[in-house]
């Protein structure tokens, strides 16, 4: 071979390498990359499957009735709490706030709705198991809705009557019920509480139980719709052209989430969660009680009355397979939290389970400083990502918002 | 290439800067993307580390899917292929190159005879490699066999 060939081979192939690796042209997907963006897209999400614990989660008229109590501050402590007081409609069911306010402040930050349905857990801890359950939890927290058993019993036959007993059946005589008895709330209350027959308390709990339903039945209505992301990712998947579908800098960002940052090692499946739970170091709130997340809660779902395995569950002898085969301890759950979809994450700050972090910018930093946990063991390592890096993974953040402007129901 | 000079000049060699690169690329991309061990052994039947039984895992769905809890079947047999019935097993798993277990806690939930036990509870939370670990205890004492998956 001459000199000369030999020196045109070089430049050929180092434009070659540099085309590859420094992505000088249009960026070219691996096939392993291509799997995980798949994997992502809303198309993969399969349909809603049916909630075995609540039989009227698809009706409806359920999801009706449910609409009307989300939205009525009657049920509260002081006339004016609501679901939707946290959970607003046209801020995707959150309210922006570090910790969310009803009758008094709560120590968490208020959860977006879309796409829960397909949670085996809820709450940041996931100390509930379901939707409906985590639904009653609010109505008898003091510091959010403050409302208690007997009340919304009394509420729910003055002025719910009909609509209930055509879903539930007839309710209970209620007239001669105390105005305010729960097992968690006041003293009086928890007092007027034990002093009911085993079977008034029953039959109320059968009354709060069916709220929680139908309120479940309209948030199984809420579900995440089609972002940027998902148009690039089904026209890649697909073969088509991808020009002018993510900018170069999401482009690169997404590169980025599906492998330097490690995102999806939480964030995965086209709801962008594992629906599991994970120490990541977030730091602790000064001033609160210590929150030992995933650790506490298991316990509490397991002793919940409002479990699947309950005697207010709909499920048969089969189901509930997410709470009988639970991982129920182990110091990866001490303070691990439940990762949050990501979708329309980018116009939803403050971020984490306290609102600890402004900004998505200070997410990322977190994440690429990977700092010690101030409890159990943080799962994270440090990414060394460079500045640039870490403005192109907020830049893909981005194309996770829906396409259709707003994001209520 | 019989007339390739012996001496390499510096110019001569430019061309292998390029391959240096993809090279150097190449593994960067790798560590990234964190890919299991090129010789994995993927086979869905083993026998228990010091060769006291056979254990097979019968997933019943291709491919394994991420996030969806699974009901699997888990099959026991002695050296000499005979079925290893009323077996005490237990079975887990976790992804080695995360440090981390299975979202769930699986169990052996029955007994369906001839060798072959339902487990219940199997889930996977994230796309890679995982590992299952089954420890069979019968007549012949207690073994383990680690199954590799990739999902």
């Amino acid at each position: 071979m001459r000199l000369p060939l030999l020196v045109a081979a070089g430049v050929l192939s180092t434009l070659v390498a540099g085309w590859t690796i420094f992505d000088l042209g249009k960026p070219a997907w691996s096939p392993a990359e291509t799997k995980l963006i798949a994997s992502l897209s809303l198309s993969a999400l399969p349909k809603l499957p049916p909630d075995p614990s609540n039989a009227v989660g698809d009706d409806p008229a359920a999801a009706a009735l449910g609409r009307a109590l989300f939205f009525d501050t009657r049920l509260s402590g002081n006339g004016k709490v609501a679901c939707a007081s946290c959970h607003l409609p046209d801020r995707q069911f959150q309210d922006g706030t570090p910790r969310a306010t009803g009758m008094g402040k709560t120590n968490r930050r208020t959860m977006p709705i879309a796409g829960t349905a397909y949670s085996p857990w809820l709450f940041w801890d996931g100390r509930r198991d379901s939707q409906w359950a985590q639904a009653l939890g609010p109505l008898e927290s003091l510091v959010e809705h403050g409302a208690d058993r007997t009340q919304i019993a009394r509420l729910v036959a003055a002025n719910y009557a009909v609509d209930y007993e055509t879903l539930f059946g007839p309710l209970p005589e209620v007239t001669a019920l105390p105005e305010h008895a729960t097992p968690l709330g006041t003293d009086a209350a928890k007092t007027a509480w034990t002093a009911l027959p085993e079977q008034q308390r029953d039959a109320v709990n059968r009354v709060f139980a069916n709220v929680g339903k139908a309120i479940a039945a309209f948030e199984r209505t809420i579900n995440p719709r089609p972002s940027r992301f998902d148009a690039f990712a089904d026209a890649l998947v697909a073969g088509r052209d991808t020009s002018g579908l993510l900018t170069r800098l999401e482009a690169d960002g997404l590169r980025l989430f599906v492998g330097k940052a490690e995102c999806t090692k939480c964030h995965n499946g086209p709801l962008f969660t594992d629906q599991h739970f994970h120490n990541t170091g977030v730091p602790a709130v000064a001033g609160l009680p210590e929150d030992q997340g995933r650790i506490i809660a298991t316990a509490q779902a397991l002793a919940d009355p409002f479990n699947c395995l309950g005697a207010y569950s709909d499920a048969g002898p089969g189901d509930c397979a997410e709470l009988r085969y639970m991982d129920r301890d182990g110091e990866d759950l001490v303070r691990a939290y439940k990762p949050p979809s990501l979708r329309g994450v980018a116009v939803r700050p403050p971020y984490m389970h306290a609102g600890q972090f402004g900004s998505l910018a200070a997410v990322l930093r977190h994440y690429n400083e990977a700092p010690a946990a101030p409890g159990g063991h943080s799962e994270l390592k440090p990414l060394a990502m460079s500045e640039t890096e870490l403005t192109a993974l907020e830049a893909f953040l981005g194309t996770l918002n829906e396409t259709r402007v707003g994001g209520g129901q | 290439m019989p007339n390739m000079p012996k001496s390499k000049s510096p110019l001569r060699l430019l061309w292998l800067l390029p391959v240096a690169l993809i090279g150097v690329g190449g593994i960067g991309v790798a560590a990234m993307m964190q890919p299991p061990p090129a010789d994995l052994d993927l086979s869905l039947t083993h026998p228990t580390e010091h060769g006291l039984y056979v254990g097979a895992l019968e997933p019943g769905v291709s491919p394994i899917p991420v996030g969806t809890m699974q009901t699997w079947t888990v099959s026991v047999t002695n050296p000499d292929g005979t079925p290893l019935e009323h077996a005490d097993l237990s079975i887990d798993g976790g992804m080695p190159q995360h440090g981390h277990g299975l979202p769930t806690e699986p169990q052996v939930t029955e007994d369906l005879g001839g060798g072959r036990y339902k487990v219940e509870g199997m889930k996977f939370n994230m796309p890679g490699w995982w590992t299952i670990t089954l420890k069979v205890s019968g007549a012949a004492g207690t073994d383990s066999a680690t199954f590799n998956l990739t999902l």
